[in-house]
């Protein structure tokens, strides 16, 4: 059995995750589980721009991986960056086995508007989509409503939907044919 | 430009910033590689086409200012964004006077870098296409559209060349239907102004004031009817050449408000009181004797010698036999080619009758019995003496005439022969307007 494993990294609410664990599995149909990793978030802390460096993060995830996880995908509340840029939403290896996601910028409060619990929800699932999507392979896609669509501003990530197009959805079903045995 | 297709080079030093935009841009699902030297790059650039590079200003060794200058001596076309920690925010400023389409500043905003990306592919695209239209008007300015052999033809091609690669003013003179307008544009094609347009403007067909607003165009409500804001003629030739047929037709003033046009390069549309700047080459054509017109007071002697800067004389058809066939070949493969006949020769009878007309209304009149043969011409694979309806034509006289346009043509033409040309005097003979006259001489290509 193969799974996708769901990381948290700190504090993350239990409903959240257990919200998130149905949605990934119905989108990839593979199983998926909520694990619990050691990760130290001190060393990519950078106290200059008070945000964590999220290539460091996902090499401490990625670390010594279980023989049954196929993917690992990391959840966070923490603003992460990578030295070039001024954030990321979260961050993956094309073809790799990892992925990343901060929940730190997809909550109104961030933008000083209040908090919609639904539309976080979204947010977060849209962003885990796309960054495991990149894990099977997948690009981004020009297609607005499909989820492998860019996202550098919230408003896009509003704007498309959970669903792969059809174009990624065949991409994503080669992957498993080619390999998933069971 | 398909973003598939797009190839990217980044210049870094800096490992983690050449991974973290390899990765950045691969997933956008553009083609790209890294280089982590100026050196390493201009290796990469002279092995194959890019469209954008991407360069960090403090690089050791050669710098991004001057890898800049050898990128550009290898391709001018590549677009150049620099990537600059905020302490060289001046020196990007100063390689965008240089050439460089852009900069953007550590820690890059993702949405600005995607957006900056989006706009230099848009103008990588847009130069490619700019590039691909010169080269089609090169092309195009090649196709020499005068045909002929003859000594006069030849002679006329040499005063195109010499008279294009200046700026001053021509009169074409020629009889109707010589091709006056080809050689206004041949010259406009091989000057440097064949980017931007060449206006014609038949002075002839238009009433006075329409004429006039014609070529100064006018604001919304400068008189009954100017319903929109118009831009004039002279003001969409500039840059390019205005051409002037037909220039000894109009009236004294219009003589007058153009010559001051010419002299200052500039005016005042009609109803509005903004002087207009213009920039253009002035080519004018006339089948008048200005000279004589000059003489009888009906044309200012100080516009004449202002058009007559550098004169081109076409002969009639008449005069340059040898070159029927060549045109009526020309004309043959042009029309069979547009209206997609496999009519690809002409009878030698056909011929004949060809190169013995005298075609009174020059190769306009040629082209056209062409274009007319090849509709009749049905299913055959040549002309034939009974698909060029000339006899009728050389004939007018005769009683040969059967249709109504065909006395009409015959009837017209005899009051031009009777009046020595002049159009005012056939037109109140006739009693039809001026324009009206000039229209059916030009529909029946009739010889003044």
């Amino acid at each position: 059995m193969s799974y996708i494993d769901i990381v948290p990294i700190g504090k993350i609410e239990e409903a959240t995750l257990i919200s998130l664990k149905h949605s990934l599995f119905q989108t990839f149909k593979i199983q998926t589980r909520i694990r619990n990793r050691p990760i130290d978030l001190s060393p990519v802390y950078d106290p200059i721009r008070n945000q964590y460096n999220s290539s460091g993060l996902l090499v401490q995830l990625i670390n010594d991986l279980a023989p049954e996880t196929m993917k690992i995908l990391g959840v966070t509340e923490v603003d992460l960056f990578i030295p070039i840029f001024t954030f990321l939403f979260g961050e993956a290896q094309l073809n790799g086995p990892g992925a990343l996601v901060s929940a730190h910028r997809l909550r109104n409060p961030f933008y000083g508007i209040p908090e919609n619990e639904e539309m976080f929800k979204n947010r977060l699932l849209k962003e885990s989509i796309h960054e495991l999507g990149h894990t099977f392979g997948l690009i981004h896609c020009f297609t607005l409503r499909c989820v492998m669509n860019t996202s550098t501003y919230v408003e896009e990530i509003d704007q498309k939907s959970a669903d792969f197009c059809s174009a990624c959805e065949k991409e994503i079903l080669r992957w498993r044919n080619g390999n998933l045995t069971d | 430009m398909d973003q598939q297709k797009v190839s990217i080079l980044i210049v870094d030093d800096e490992f983690s910033v050449r991974d973290s935009l390899y990765n950045w841009f691969k997933v956008e699902g553009y083609r790209v590689d890294t280089a982590e030297n100026g050196t390493e790059a201009l290796k990469k650039l002279q092995e194959g086409p890019w469209d954008i590079a991407l360069l960090d200003i403090k690089m050791p060794g050669m710098d991004g200012i001057e890898l800049q200058k050898h990128i550009k001596r290898i391709d001018k076309t590549l677009v150049i964004i620099f990537i600059t920690a905020f302490a060289t925010v001046d020196t990007a400023v100063e390689a965008m006077k240089d050439g460089a389409f852009d900069y953007i500043s550590k820690p890059v905003d993702p949405d600005k870098l995607s957006v900056l990306i989006r706009n230099a592919v848009n103008h990588r695209r847009l130069v490619a296409e700019n590039i691909q239209l010169k080269q089609k008007v090169e092309e195009l300015s090649l196709q020499d559209e005068i045909v002929g052999e003859s000594p006069q033809v030849k002679k006329i091609q040499e005063l195109i060349e010499v008279v294009a690669q200046t700026d001053a003013t021509v009169l074409i003179r020629g009889e109707s239907g010589t091709g006056k307008e080809l050689v206004a544009q041949a010259i406009h094609a091989k000057s440097n102004r064949r980017y931007f347009p060449i206006i014609s403007i038949n002075c002839g067909s238009l009433a006075e004031g329409l004429l006039e607003s014609e070529l100064f165009g006018h604001e919304r409500g400068a008189f009954t009817g100017a319903q929109y804001k118009r831009k004039g003629k002279l003001e969409m030739a500039n840059g390019g050449t205005i051409f002037f047929d037909e220039i000894g037709n109009i009236s004294a003033k219009m003589q007058m408000d153009l010559l001051r046009v010419i002299e200052t390069k500039q005016f005042t549309p009609l109803g509005s009181n903004k002087i207009i700047n213009v920039d253009f080459r002035v080519i004018a054509a006339t089948n008048t004797d200005l000279e004589k017109e000059v003489a009888e007071k009906n044309f200012r002697e100080d516009f004449y010698y202002r058009l007559n800067v550098f004169s081109i004389q076409i002969p009639p058809l008449r005069e340059r036999t040898a070159d029927i066939p060549l045109l009526a070949y020309y004309f043959l493969g042009k029309y069979a080619k547009s209206m997609n006949k496999k009519v690809t020769d002409i009878s030698s009878e056909a011929m004949k009758i060809l190169a013995q007309y005298e075609w009174p209304g020059n190769i306009r009149e040629l082209r056209n019995t062409v274009e007319r043969a090849l509709v009749v011409v049905g299913k055959k694979d040549r002309i034939e003496p009974e698909d060029l309806n000339l006899h009728t034509l050389s004939k007018q006289d005769s009683t040969e005439i059967e249709s109504l346009e065909d006395l009409e043509k015959a009837h017209i033409q005899r009051i031009l022969e009777r009046n020595n040309g002049n159009i005012s005097k056939s037109a109140e003979m006739l009693k039809i307007d001026r324009v009206t006259l000039y229209n059916k001489i030009k529909k029946y290509s009739l010889q003044r």
